[in-house]
């Protein structure tokens, strides 16, 4: 176990490397002068000047590179162009609300998921079945910046039932969370549906039935566990993809997440923090991603000897 | 012949009358996207507007007819580009093996490290926003998922008794890759290509919701939701109709996807 979890961590390096390295090539990337980017054509010489010092953006290629691998390392990503505050203090105040609104958005999905999986399967082919596909196929569908405010005009304005936005309570992690977790809930339904199915086929199930278990006994305690191994999986490793879905539902909903404030760095046009957010959303990514694969490793013996 | 699935032709159907409506757009928009009716700003569905006005008084039916323009030619390209691109390093990575195969997926990695439109949107914070930049950031993003599939289908392929055969009469690399290996794995890549077209609406339009897309007075499905989002409280349809407009085409080009992918199931 331990050289698998050495081996995965070893193969997440160059990636997390990689992802620094093309935060870092962000601002080089910007077309024309960054700086005058973020302080306007009219900007005095000396606040230009000032602004290029600070970002080192003087220096050398190289040195700036190694510069900055230097803060991610010391989690020192500068300070914000126009709060003044150091970034990763930003992020941090900003992260706990992104981290709640996405393992609520996973909970919803997976109370929603599993039951609508497992009832698809047990009736595959008959109208239960082809209703919670066409279910999940809406979900799917459905963008998020649509279904937002959607809810809001239903259970916010209308019902008056739930906040409208913000972050106040956790009444208002609801519409959000439901937003963000519906496209997740129609995907883990289908995964949970087809592994189901295959489970269902296997012969310790015939076996199981042959004994003259009920079918509630085989689905609930000889299926349902095996199959939810995979479901599981996807489940964890969509978990840091809710990351990048937060960024759209944040907006609508004004929460007061990480995603949230990635935008409000970009329309600043504030480059240090928007650095920051980017590298933190994508290496938190990794984390999960390889927290995902260790626990799975875990869980199924057979993944480690692969 | 097989008989086409339902799906199938419910997914030809919506995607077809979308296209033609993109297509059309100057013939069957009753009114211009940019003609102002400051009078009727913000009104609501009615006999004049059948979908309503929007906050300059501009007709949102025709905004979305042209909107859906955007929105289709976002997605064609996009798609193109990344499957053209991605099959290819795919293709290349999955032959070649070795160290340029593990060059290539640990590049792979790096742009997948990015959840959602993470990477479209830090491109767009950096190049500025417009349809061009939101489609050059989404074919960044996009050919990964391409490359990964092709990388499989190329590795299952090299095995094969037919390119052992063109091996040994002397066909070079890229004759193998361009002669039997990409036109081999057309069909895989035809059906995620349909589910890349979905997703590339789905982002352009994600990219103009939040200001980063095609910008004003250009009317995108997602840059009209953007002016909405402000009146969502007084003029819900102002978000309502090309919300639900991207909503039912995505459907359509699923639900095209599935049924292609079940129409060419051996099994069926």
């Amino acid at each position: 176990m331990r050289a698998f979890v050495i081996r995965r961590i070893l193969t997440s390096i160059p990636a997390a490397l990689g992802v620094v390295t093309l935060v870092f090539f962000m601002i080089h990337l910007a077309p024309g002068d960054p700086v005058e980017i973020m302080l306007g054509e009219n900007a005095a010489p000396a606040d230009k000047a000032a602004m290029t010092r600070q970002l080192k953006l003087d220096r050398p290629l190289a040195e700036q590179y190694f510069s900055f691998l230097r803060g991610v390392a010391t989690f020192d990503l500068g300070e914000s162009i126009h709060t003044k505050k150091g970034v990763a203090e930003s992020i941090a105040e900003r992260y706990g609300a992104t981290l709640i609104l996405t393992l609520a958005s996973m909970l919803f999905a997976l109370t929603l998921a599993l039951p609508l999986g497992a009832l698809a399967a047990v009736k595959k082919d008959t109208r239960w079945d082809r209703g919670a596909m066409l279910a999940s196929l809406i979900g799917v569908s459905m963008p998020s910046f649509w279904l937002g405010p959607m809810l809001i005009l239903a259970f916010a304005v209308e019902l008056k039932w739930l906040p409208v936005a913000g972050a106040d309570g956790w009444s208002s992690v609801i519409l959000p969370a439901v937003t963000l977790g519906s496209a997740m809930s129609a995907i883990l339904a289908r995964l949970t549906r087809s592994a189901m199915i295959e489970t269902l086929g296997e012969e310790y199930i015939i076996t199981a039935r042959a004994k003259g278990l009920s079918g509630f006994a085989v689905i609930f305690k000889h299926a349902l566990g095996n199959a939810l191994l995979p479901v599981v999986t996807i489940a964890g490793l969509q978990l840091g993809a809710l990351l990048g879905g937060a960024i759209i539902t944040e907006t609508v909903f004004a929460w007061p997440g990480l995603g949230r404030l990635t935008i409000q760095a970009i329309n600043a046009r504030d480059y240090p923090l928007t650095q920051g957010c980017v590298l933190t959303i994508a290496i938190s990514y990794l984390a999960v991603n390889l927290l995902t694969d260790i626990m799975y490793a875990l869980i199924d013996p057979r993944v480690r000897l692969k | 012949m097989k008989a086409l699935p339902m799906n199938l032709k419910i997914g030809v159907a919506v995607t077809a009358a979308f296209i033609l409506i993109a297509l059309c757009a100057p013939w069957i928009a009753p009114m211009s996207p940019v003609e102002q009716d400051l009078y009727g700003g913000l009104a609501g569905p009615g006999p004049d507007h059948i979908l309503g006005q929007d906050r300059l008084g501009r007709d949102i039916l025709s905004r979305i007819i042209f909107g859906a323009r955007v929105s289709l030619f976002v997605g064609l390209v996009v798609t193109a580009i990344s499957v053209t691109v991605g099959s290819f390093i795919g293709a290349v990575s999955g032959y070649a093996g070795g160290r340029v195969d593990d060059f290539m997926m640990r590049v792979c990695d790096v742009f997948l490290a990015f959840p959602g439109i993470l990477l479209a949107i830090a491109i767009m914070a950096v190049i500025g926003p417009s349809v061009t930049n939101v489609m050059l950031a989404l074919c960044v993003m996009g050919w990964t998922s391409y490359a990964r599939l092709a990388r499989g289908q190329a590795l299952s392929l090299k095995e094969r008794e037919f390119i052992k055969a063109a091996e040994a009469l002397g066909a070079s690399p890229l004759r193998i890759i361009f002669r039997h290996i990409l036109p081999n794995i057309a069909a895989p890549m035809t059906v995620e290509a349909t589910f890349g077209v979905a997703s590339a609406i789905v982002a352009e339009a994600g990219l103009s919701f939040l200001g980063l897309g095609a910008q004003p007075p250009y009317p995108s499905l997602g840059s009209m939701m953007a002016e909405g989002r402000q009146f969502v409280l007084v003029a819900p349809h102002l978000i309502m109709f090309p919300g639900a407009v991207i909503m039912l085409v995505v459907m359509g080009v699923n639900f095209f996807g599935d049924g292609i992918r079940d129409w060419l199931d051996p099994k069926r």
